[in-house]
């Protein structure tokens, strides 16, 4: 098997007094790509923001053999550690080169980084006919491409994705799932958080779900397609 | 006619000098919302450390120019120590405080660094020495110096320079990103801290020279110089937009122009003896050529406030602004 490249431990978020996520213990390995699933509200979300250190919790957090808890949140990125996050959060009012080039602002390899944005035109064809751009004018599609197109941009190990297909049409879904199995196949790590939970497993090679802030299952992607309560719960069954 | 053209040039001279404090305002408030009411201050201790410099160096014999650079040179880094400082000490503590917090003490540390500049500078005006030579030149009629000519390139130099800055570095682009979305520039490896620091810092070397201009312009430095170009420079910023870096620059110049324009034809609008005659009594005080005006050019103050009334009202986002409503 290979080696934990993030390991949650316990892991808490606190809202006030509200408990979103409530001492979850998890492990994304090298190279895989792994969901979380669970409906609204389950605290998937808090639990990646709290990953990439942009909200304060308890618990550990191992990454790449480091404990990263104590990390402020504009370290991780050159740990190698992206989070596109949810609503994919691009700057509206900078153009989409402006955007990938903020994604590889931590790298100081200036020729590496337009090979790389060159090779991320490749794999996101639209992004290049809109470079100049203003990226609060693209679709949402787009949008998303460019969030993980930027993402990349910072040459990440693991990439967390929240949510990826919200608010998309079906057919970008499509497309959006196709470039994260292309990523993943260029062996990045992938924690992917999703409502849509047969778009996940589907995939994923394993699978997390989450039910107010607790893991409840924990399984491979097969064995939770064929779960009669993951099929009742989240497949719509 | 002539009137016309000399209120265009000397609005285009205080309009540029508003404009480059504007940018102080603008650029604080586009990262972290908070309106730094100190900005005026920075501006004014900018003008006395030059005037400092100035007096202590006018007796020496160096060339004239040479003397006002090591003012202009000696000011800027004071201001830009004293805007990291405010951030630092003022406001940093109170990040993540209710928003009324950091804007009161924004109005406390205006008023610390006002009395300060008294201990230090006394309470009286301060008179520029003139050690250069202020040419007046006439053009179409009306008169530009050296001195509103210099202070109107050396703005616009510092405008572009900044947009370069802003528009075209790698950090200035961050900068940018940070006023978008903090958390999501965070994920990106920008360290908050130090945009934050940034703008405040940037800010505060343009206001210095924004000071020893003004100073230089008007003659004399004094300790509450900054409260009103402090004031005025604001709404500039919030006629442009606040928060938009370009609307800081065309909100300075119009308020300048619309100040000079107003304080120059104010007199003449409002004199009741070119009015249709209203009454006996005033019939005769207009007689022989003698004019009754209500509002004279002591009004100059009221225009630029006049202004921000009426965007607040007609238009609060501003000329260039797009989100402050949300926000606000």
């Amino acid at each position: 098997m290979a080696r934990a490249l993030l390991e949650a431990l316990n892991l808490q978020v606190h809202y006030g007094g509200i408990a979103a996520v409530k001492g979850i213990s998890f492990v994304v390995e090298e190279g895989e790509m792994v969901c979380l699933i669970g409906a609204n509200g389950a605290g998937k979300t808090s639990t990646l923001k709290a990953l990439a250190r942009m909200i304060p919790s308890r618990g550990e957090i191992h990454y790449d053999r480091e404990r990263i808890e104590a990390l402020p949140g504009h370290a991780l990125i050159a740990r190698g550690l992206a989070l596109v996050p949810e609503g994919r959060g691009v700057f509206a009012r900078l153009t989409v080169v402006e955007n990938l080039m903020m994604g590889a602002y931590h790298r100081e390899d200036s020729r590496e980084i337009s090979s790389d944005l060159e090779k991320i035109y490749g794999l996101l064809p639209r992004l290049k006919e809109r470079r100049t751009q203003v990226a609060g004018t693209l679709s949402g599609g787009e949008q998303q491409m460019l969030a993980i197109g930027r993402a990349l941009m910072g040459r990440p190990r693991l990439l967390l994705l929240d949510e990826p297909s919200m608010g998309l049409a079906p057919l970008m879904v499509e497309k959006v799932f196709e470039v994260v199995r292309k990523v993943a196949a260029e062996g990045v790590t992938i924690l992917l958080v999703e409502q849509n939970a047969r778009l996940a497993l589907e995939v994923c090679s394993r699978g997390y779900v989450m039910e107010s802030g607790a893991i409840t299952l924990a399984d491979s992607s097969a064995a939770l397609l064929a779960d009669p309560r993951v099929r009742a719960a989240y497949l719509g069954e | 006619m002539e009137i016309l053209l000399q209120q265009i040039i000397n609005g285009l001279t205080t309009g540029s000098v508003y404009a480059v404090v504007a940018l102080g305002y603008t650029m604080v408030y586009g990262v972290i919302q908070l309106i730094n009411f100190a900005h005026g201050e920075v501006v004014m201790i900018g003008a006395m450390v030059a005037f400092s410099v100035i007096t202590a160096l006018a007796g020496s014999g160096l060339p004239p120019l040479l003397i006002v650079l090591a003012g202009v040179l000696a000011a800027i880094p004071s201001c830009m120590l004293m805007g990291y400082l405010l951030e630092r000490v003022a406001y940093r503590p109170l990040r993540h405080a209710p928003r009324l917090a950091p804007l009161i003490t924004a109005i406390g540390m205006s008023i610390i660094l006002q009395h300060l500049a008294l201990l230090a500078w006394g309470r009286n005006p301060l008179a520029f020495p003139q050690i250069i030579d202020n040419r007046v030149f006439s053009v179409g009629g009306a008169a530009i110096s050296t001195v509103q000519i210099a202070i109107i390139l050396l703005s616009l130099v510092m405008m572009a320079g900044l947009s370069g800055f802003v528009y075209r570095t790698r950090f200035g682009i961050a900068i940018r990103a940070t006023a978008e979305n903090v958390h999501v520039a965070g994920l990106m490896g920008v360290n908050a801290n130090r945009v934050i620091a940034a703008t405040f810092v940037i800010g505060a070397a343009l206001g210095a020279v924004a000071g020893v201009m003004y100073g230089s312009y008007y003659g004399i430095a004094h300790y509450t110089m900054g409260f009103n170009l402090g004031l005025k420079a604001f709404s500039a910023a919030v006629l442009g937009g606040i928060g938009n870096i370009a609307g800081a620059m065309l909100g300075g110049i119009l308020l300048g122009l619309v100040e000079a324009l107003g304080t120059g034809y104010v007199g003449e609008l409002t004199d009741l003896c070119d009015w249709p005659p209203a009454h006996d009594w005033l019939t005769a005080q207009c007689a022989d050529g003698g004019n009754f005006v209500l509002f004279g050019s002591n009004y100059q103050d009221v225009f630029a406030f006049l202004m921000l009334i009426l965007v607040l009202v007609f238009r609060p986002s501003g000329l260039l602004g797009e989100r402050v409503s949300e926000r606000a």
